[in-house]
């Protein structure tokens, strides 16, 4: 190789204005479809490498927080919906926890298991959709995201059929749930599971071996677990870490105490973890389904004391977390005995989750980031609130 | 996990000037909180999170909330412990007031989780973290003026149109129309 | 060996393609609007306000008394209560105006409503061309009788109305048993 050509040609290019090293800013997003929604990620460049990366939030920012102190405890129940869009019962959940804890109000067995089956369905919609759009982020036009939403809709016709509407459920109330399962709905979600494991194989054959997939992913954007821990990581970007933290074994709110599976946990912290990571949760999932499938009661779905319309708990403050499919997530609350919430807050796992994207992503090329962020799993709905 | 009496016994066997006060929750299930002299929050933080029998090395929730009636803001903290798997610890920090002695020291040199929570509360709230490494607006724009998750923070009134007029929104935005016009 | 991996996803890719042609699972697409898939029982779209018998009017069953729109998240609802010449508030609305381009289809206002009077509609094709004047619905457009009511959701209209009847039993036999006691202390009295 002549050297003194290359050398000669970075000089040329210097004197032209130095397209040899220069950095280059990059205004990544928010209007890109890799950045999942509105989120900017002003990126310096070296050549293809990434020397500095700064998340820009707020673009889907409409203070969630202040509409919450303005609104009776039962009118946030619609808005949490709106939080994680792709689930939204596991947010309704995380709320009505807190406000629970913060009533003294227990939810009877019947509605416990129907809690624990719309979790669950909702971890598999999140995870298979994250599946997909990872593939997308890598360069898989379509196909694997179509063969996802596929899936996802027979999940969601379930959802539809009991709450009445797609992704905004708004269906646990304070002690219970809000309507009884209809007829012939456990029958639908056994269907659903045994067209889902197959499906599962399928989508593995697809992608897990896929040798593209592997390049792509494996090694890159490796997070190690103390940092995980420090930086407040949850969810299944720390267990791919190797951290065993589930807040489903670890508080075993609900009746979670009750369903004997494992815990999956990665071993490298890369891309490719965080995505076996999720595929085996979701054989998991599958299998805590056909168990409260199995188990579920005939009862109640109400606490008899619970008064839904005009709930107003004492003065004092409450934190209830649980795990959704993207972390941990946590509703904080202050009640001072009016109908609102004084402080109502929210603890979202995608957007602190983004603490450390640039510690992943430094000295790797723009086309890493996308798959790094891309394994993470955000919702602008709940990043910016 | 040791209850808060027993680590208050010891944070203040520990650290014998700081002043460190119990406050009382009053959600019987829940428990009380830590209140902490700001001067001593970040050495009691790394006391608490390097601690053997404590080892809080997750704080999971950062926030503030705003006492326009009592005169302050305060910043909480929700600890937990991975390793240990327990928590809750509450820690809080209260300002001297809420317009001209609004800083705080920043938690974020030991937990890193606080990062952009702090920021999060600076945007919205208005304290000044004191040492964090990158202190800027968060979800508002960076000219933005005010800090919306305070008490008394007005909205605005351009709204284009509100057909159900409620309150006095409608009002409000004829108002500011007419101003402009 | 290399490539293997790519050559197994391919086999599922062609699988899937042919599949599409005659298993319905892999096919799972409707031709909308000319085909339309069936919505479930409970799905909702937008409220309306039910009345019963044949005049939208006399027949309807909201009283004015703004639960909805005190509880409504978005405050989409507006609600003035009509008053007869003296001022004496009515037990019927004036205005009730529901602004669905603000509305969020989450059933709150059916679900505070002690009179049944405000229900989920199944209509979703409501796109219009003016931003807002069109799609904030008046009294009148959003009155639908309970006949339509028991068409779009007849298990929950069906429950309804048996609690509805219940009631309207249960209170008339009150009413008589009251006047009954009434009549029997008035027999007594002369004594």
């Amino acid at each position: 190789m002549d050297t003194s050509f290359s050398s000669q040609k970075e000089i040329d290019a210097r004197e032209r204005g130095g397209l040899g090293t220069e950095r280059l800013e990059v205004a990544f997003g928010p209007h890109h479809p890799s950045t999942h929604g509105v989120f900017r990620m002003d990126v310096v460049l070296e050549g293809e490498k990434i020397v500095s990366l700064k998340p820009v939030f707020g673009y889907l920012h409409r203070n969630h927080e202040k509409i919450g102190e303005s609104v009776s405890y039962l009118g946030i129940i619609p808005y949490t919906d709106r939080l994680d869009y792709l689930c939204s019962p596991t947010s309704n959940w995380g709320f009505v926890l807190a406000c629970e804890k913060l009533a003294g109000l227990e939810a009877p067995e019947r509605a416990q298991y129907i809690r624990v089956i719309l979790a669950e369905l909702t971890r598999l919609v999140n995870h298979t959709c994250l599946a997909g759009f990872l593939a997308q982020d890598l360069g898989a036009m379509g196909t694997p995201l179509m063969y996802a939403f596929r899936e996802r809709e027979n999940i969601l016709d379930l959802f539809e059929s009991l709450t009445g509407a797609r992704m905004m459920v708004n269906y646990f109330r304070f002690g219970g749930c809000r309507c009884d399962l209809p007829e012939g709905w456990l029958q639908g979600v056994s269907r659903v599971l045994d067209a889902y494991s197959k499906f599962l194989d399928e989508f593995e054959a697809l992608l897990t071996g896929n040798e593209i997939l592997l390049q792509r992913t494996q090694g890159v954007g490796v997070l190690k677990a103390d940092l995980a821990i420090n930086a407040g990581i949850t969810g299944p970007c720390l267990r791919a870490s190797g951290v065993n933290y589930d807040l489903r074994k670890v508080d075993a709110y609900g009746i979670y105490s009750r369903f004997p599976f494992r815990v999956p946990i990665g071993e490298h912290g890369d891309c490719f973890d965080r995505y076996m990571v999720r595929i085996l949760e979701m054989r998991e999932s599958i299998g805590i389904l056909r168990q409260a499938v199995r188990e579920i009661p005939a009862g109640p779905i109400m606490d008899a004391k619970a008064k839904t319309r005009s709930i107003r708990p004492k003065a004092g403050e409450v934190y209830g977390r649980i795990e959704s499919p993207k972390g941990e997530l946590g509703f904080y609350l202050i009640a001072d005995g009016s109908p609102s919430p004084y402080r109502y807050r929210i603890r979202p796992p995608s957007f602190i989750n983004l603490t450390v994207l640039e510690e992943m992503c430094l000295g790797l090329t723009v086309a890493d980031a996308v798959a790094i962020l891309g394994s993470i799993d955000i919702v602008l709905g709940e990043v910016d609130r | 996990m040791e209850t808060p009496e027993n680590i208050l016994a010891r944070l203040q066997a520990a650290f014998p000037s700081a002043k460190i006060e119990l406050l009382p929750n009053g959600c019987p299930s829940q428990p009380p909180s830590l209140l902490l002299d700001p001067a001593f929050a970040c050495e009691i933080a790394t006391f608490l999170k390097n601690d053997a029998a404590l080892r809080l090395d997750h704080a999971t929730n950062v926030t503030g909330v705003d006492w326009p009636k009592e005169g302050y803001i305060e910043a909480v903290y929700h600890l937990f412990s991975m390793e240990k798997k327990h928590g809750p610890l509450i820690i809080r920090l209260r300002t001297a007031n809420r317009d001209t002695a609004v800083v705080l020291p920043s938690l974020t040199p030991v937990w890193r989780s606080a990062d952009l929570q702090e920021r999060e509360i600076f945007d919205l709230f208005g304290i000044k973290f004191e040492g964090h490494p990158d202190l800027r607006r968060i979800l508002m724009w960076d000219g933005f003026k005010d800090h919306p998750m305070r008490k008394d923070y007005v909205a605005p009134d351009d709204f284009e149109y509100e057909p159900t007029a409620h309150d006095d929104v409608l009002e409000r935005a004829q108002q500011h129309f007419s101003k402009n016009a | 060996m290399l490539g293997t991996g790519i050559i197994r996803g391919l086999v599922v890719t062609a699988r899937n393609f042919l599949g599409s042609f005659y298993d319905r699972r892999r096919f799972v697409t409707v031709f909308y609007p000319e085909q339309k898939v069936e919505m479930p029982e409970r799905f909702r779209s937008f409220p309306f306000l039910v009345y019963d018998g044949e005049d939208a009017v006399r027949g309807l069953r909201c009283v004015a008394c703004k639960i909805c729109e005190k509880n409504c998240p978005p405050q989409c609802i507006y609600i003035v209560q009509q008053r007869d010449e003296k001022g004496k508030p009515l037990k019927h609305p004036a205005v009730f105006d529901l602004d669905i381009s603000v509305c969020m289809s989450c059933g709150i206002c059916v679900e505070v409503c002690p009179f049944d009077s405000i229900k989920m509609d199944k209509v979703f094709e409501v796109a219009e061309s003016a931003r807002f004047e069109k799609l904030l619905f008046g009294k009148a457009a959003l009155s639908k009788s309970n006949a339509y009511y028991r068409s779009v959701s007849p298990a929950d209209a069906g429950e309804t109305d048996a609690r509805l009847e219940e009631e309207k039993k249960a209170a008339a036999a009150k009413a008589q048993a009251a006047a009954q006691k009434k009549s029997a202390a008035q027999a007594q009295e002369p004594q």
